[in-house]
């Protein structure tokens, strides 16, 4: 392998490649940080360390590098590089050195993030940096707000990259009612990230600007006011919420499709219900966010109904995804567990999410680790699986070998006992006991301790299953047995090249038949 | 000319914000209504709305995966093909249902939520300073604690919070109730001791290094014993205020 041939790469599989080695590297760190919060919860009183503030950095690094290193970099980094261009049929994406830009500025935000381990003062803010905190703070609020900024501008050229591709390079006889699910879903959450970023980008430079130039946007002393910066910060934050959403369940749609042998339980309520009503709704519902802030109350109840009313475009998502099970043929292997974990995850995390939408039940339940437990069930851990989950989907075309079956269950099974005894355990003592979140120390609630042990120990269950999984990836792509070009079967297009595609993706361009869909099972 | 803006400044606030931002204020005479008791009795109907539609959708779900899984026979799907009138309404009922019980829900909710922004006019206004790390309250006749509350049983206490530094949010788990309390706004909340006890206050807004350590507590105490308190820790600041008005903070 040439070193140099991946550093100079064009080619969207080896970008995509690019992307997956990085935001994996960025997951490996960030799940680092939680079981050293976990290790520092078991007990009541200072644990691993004495110092409030190495735990508050933790907790900074924890967030913003998992949601921005490495959920929405897999999501619409990895996959949709990788599998974009193929799913469409096309040679490659748009603007290939753009495309090329875009990952190596995503390494600058990476390696930015993990300067905070290296830097005295590492930012202390948390991933939403509120102010006026973050602009006292001595902590450094300007690492964060380059790395926000860098990985946000990485995300949007990867946008403009990937609605071009779309729009302009499908393959001959691939209309737009042909697309996967998936193109759809990533078309989705990128024209999301075109219209929120700026704001985040806005929120964070601003923040920066208070702390290092003397202005005063968010300092009421001098006229500012510190909730613009709340608003403007989940302006962006909440869509992100879909923008990670959106591509995790169209990997989960196309697992599902395959293994069940199905085409999608009405698409087009999938297509035009459910992903543009995300997409329309997702601006409308931040105030949700902001519930205890002091916010008008005629805006907290307006946003409680558009909150509520996201069940909607959702529901049709999961009536489609379970739907396709009908009359399917289904089988079980790995990828396939992941995605109806992600199934039974998601359930659990959007009905729990119904509470958190009524502001009225928010005054007792935000802030707590019942809001923690929640948004790890339908974010942070659904989002997980999804991407494992995919991994192993596509992992015989893109490394032409097969992984481990055996290993992949096992890995499967020990991180979904284990996440559920986190996060049920979180969800539980948050809503019964009030506990919140953030807390470095919780002497207050001593009636936590037992319930903080367990959830330490299931970390430590999950931990051991996501090992599993990145082992047998490695040793799969190094000497697993060949695995052909379509192993599972699927008459979607990227299967129709070989394993691994070469630069180009087909000897000559593909074109599809009037009959061919990607979930037309048993017609190839 | 004054009078003009103010009247201008008001009717731009009623448009913008509706009566509901006006703190509300009900008649003595009505009966107090428990915001916590409210609390509990919604948590636990929507609790119940969400386990049913949770079962009934993982009990479809699992009966697919059990009654669809590949065997001899079974190799290919055969989903049918949806008719036109078919996919419409696997939007549209479904579409209705879930907004049926969103309104449902959202209208419980309104009403709670009242509950909880509508203080009683026989109450005890307390003022509140929250800073890194403390919460600072002030009594009507200037009496001062820092991280103890003392309120007397049976009778409404109302917060006006606001912060000198950063944010933070004085949250009473036993109570239900939290608020955010910000530098530059003044934000309230309101709770209805009952019975003589203790109950933790703790911030939950994240506030600095020592947020997970900025604890304090509400004592609730006996009418009479919180009067006899009161006027003698007011008697106290009336005497230390005598010869210099030193005492910082004017109540509001």
């Amino acid at each position: 392998m040439n070193l140099k041939e991946w550093i100079f790469t064009t080619d969207h599989k080896r970008v995509g490649i690019l992307y997956l080695i990085g935001s994996i590297a960025a997951f490996g760190v960030a799940g680092i940080m939680a079981l050293l919060m976990r290790a520092e919860l078991s007990a009541i009183g200072p644990t691993v360390t004495a110092d409030p503030t190495t735990y508050n950095v933790w907790l900074y690094a924890h967030g913003a590098i998992m949601i921005l290193g490495f959920q929405i970099p897999a999501l619409t980094g990895f996959f949709a590089n990788y599998c974009i261009p193929l799913m469409i049929g096309a040679k490659d994406v748009a603007f290939p050195r753009v495309n090329a830009l875009s990952v190596w500025l995503f390494y600058v935000g990476v390696i930015l993030a993990l300067l905070t381990f290296f830097i005295p003062d590492p930012p202390d803010v948390l991933w939403t940096g509120y102010p006026p905190y973050s602009t006292i703070t001595a902590g450094n609020t300007a690492l964060y707000t380059f790395t926000v900024l860098i990985l946000g501008f990485a995300s949007i050229i990867g946008g403009v990259n990937f609605l071009t591709t779309v729009a302009f390079m499908r393959a001959p006889g691939l209309t737009w009612g042909k697309l996967n699910i998936f193109v759809w879903c990533i078309l989705g959450a990128f024209v999301m990230q075109l219209i929120f970023v700026p704001v985040l980008g806005s929120a964070v430079t601003l923040i920066s600007f208070d702390k290092y130039l003397g202005t005063h946007f968010f300092d009421p002393a001098m006229g500012g006011d510190v909730l613009t910066y709340q608003n403007l910060f989940w302006f962006y934050s909440h869509p992100a919420v879909y923008v990670i959403f959106l591509p995790f369940i169209g990997v989960v749609f196309e697992i599902i499709a395959t293994f069940a042998r199905n085409p999608v339980f009405n698409y087009k309520a999938a297509v035009y219900g459910g992903i543009g009503g995300i997409v329309l709704i997702s601006g409308e519902v931040w105030i949700h966010h902001l519930y205890v802030s002091g916010m008008p109350d005629w805006l907290r109840i307006g946003q409680m109904v558009s909150t509520l009313l996201i069940s909607v475009p959702v529901g049709l998502l999961v009536i489609s995804l379970v739907g396709t099970l009908y009359k399917g043929a289904i089988s079980f292997e790995t990828p396939m567990l992941y995605a109806l974990g992600v199934v039974f995850l998601f359930l659990i995390g959007g009905l729990t999410g119904i509470p958190l939408a009524i502001t009225a039940l928010t005054v007792n339940l935000s802030e707590t680790y019942y809001v923690v437990g929640h948004f790890h069930y339908v974010m942070a851990v659904a989002g997980t699986f999804a991407i494992f989950g995919g991994v192993y989907y596509w992992f015989p075309k893109m490394s032409g070998r097969m992984y481990n079956e055996l290993w992949g269950k096992i890995g499967f099974w020990v991180t979904f006992v284990g996440v559920n005894i986190v996060f049920w355990t979180m969800m539980d003592i948050g809503a019964r006991i009030g506990l919140p979140r953030r807390y470095y120390d919780y002497a207050q609630f001593p009636e936590a301790a037992s319930a903080q042990h367990l959830m330490t120990i299931g970390a430590a269950i999950l931990g051991v299953g996501f090992v599993i999984a990145l082992l047998n990836w490695i040793i799969g792509a190094a000497k697993g047995p060949k695995a052909g070009d379509n192993p599972w079967g699927s008459p979607s297009l990227e299967w129709s090249t070989v394993s691994p595609p070469p630069h180009g993706n087909w000897p000559s361009p593909p074109s599809v038949s009037e009959e061919w869909s990607p979930y037309a099972h048993g017609r190839r | 000319m004054p009078e003009f803006k103010k009247t201008v400044g008001a009717l731009l606030a009623l448009a913008a914000a509706g009566p509901a931002l006006a703190e509300k204020t009900i008649p003595t005479a009505a009966r107090i209504v428990d915001p916590a008791a409210g609390w509990d009795h919604l948590w636990r109907d929507v609790l119940i709305d969400i386990t049913v539609i949770g079962i009934i959708f993982a009990m479809i779900t699992a009966y697919l995966i059990w009654k669809y899984r590949r065997r001899p026979g079974n190799e290919q799907g055969s989903a049918p093909r949806l008719s036109a009138a078919a996919a419409i309404g696997w939007v549209v009922i479904p579409s209705f249902v879930f907004m049926a019980d969103d309104f449902y829900l959202a209208a419980n909710g309104w009403q709670l939520w009242n509950t909880f922004r509508e203080v009683p006019a026989d109450r005890l206004e307390v003022q509140l300073e929250s800073g890194m790390y403390s919460w600072d309250y002030t009594y009507p006749n200037g009496v001062q604690t820092q991280n103890e509350l003392k309120v007397p049983a049976g009778k409404p206490v109302l917060l006006r919070m606001t912060s000198r530094d950063t944010l933070h949010n004085h949250y009473i788990p036993d109570f239900r109730v939290k608020e955010d309390s910000m530098p530059g706004r003044i934000t309230y909340l309101w709770f209805y001791p009952q019975k003589p006890g203790t109950h933790v206050v703790t911030c939950t807004e994240y506030c600095g290094v020592m947020h997970s350590y900025m604890a304090g507590q509400v004592v609730v105490l006996p009418p009479a014993e919180y009067q006899a308190w009161y006027e003698a820790e007011g008697a106290k600041v009336k005497k230390a205020a005598a010869p210099a008005e030193t005492v910082g903070k004017t109540p509001a």
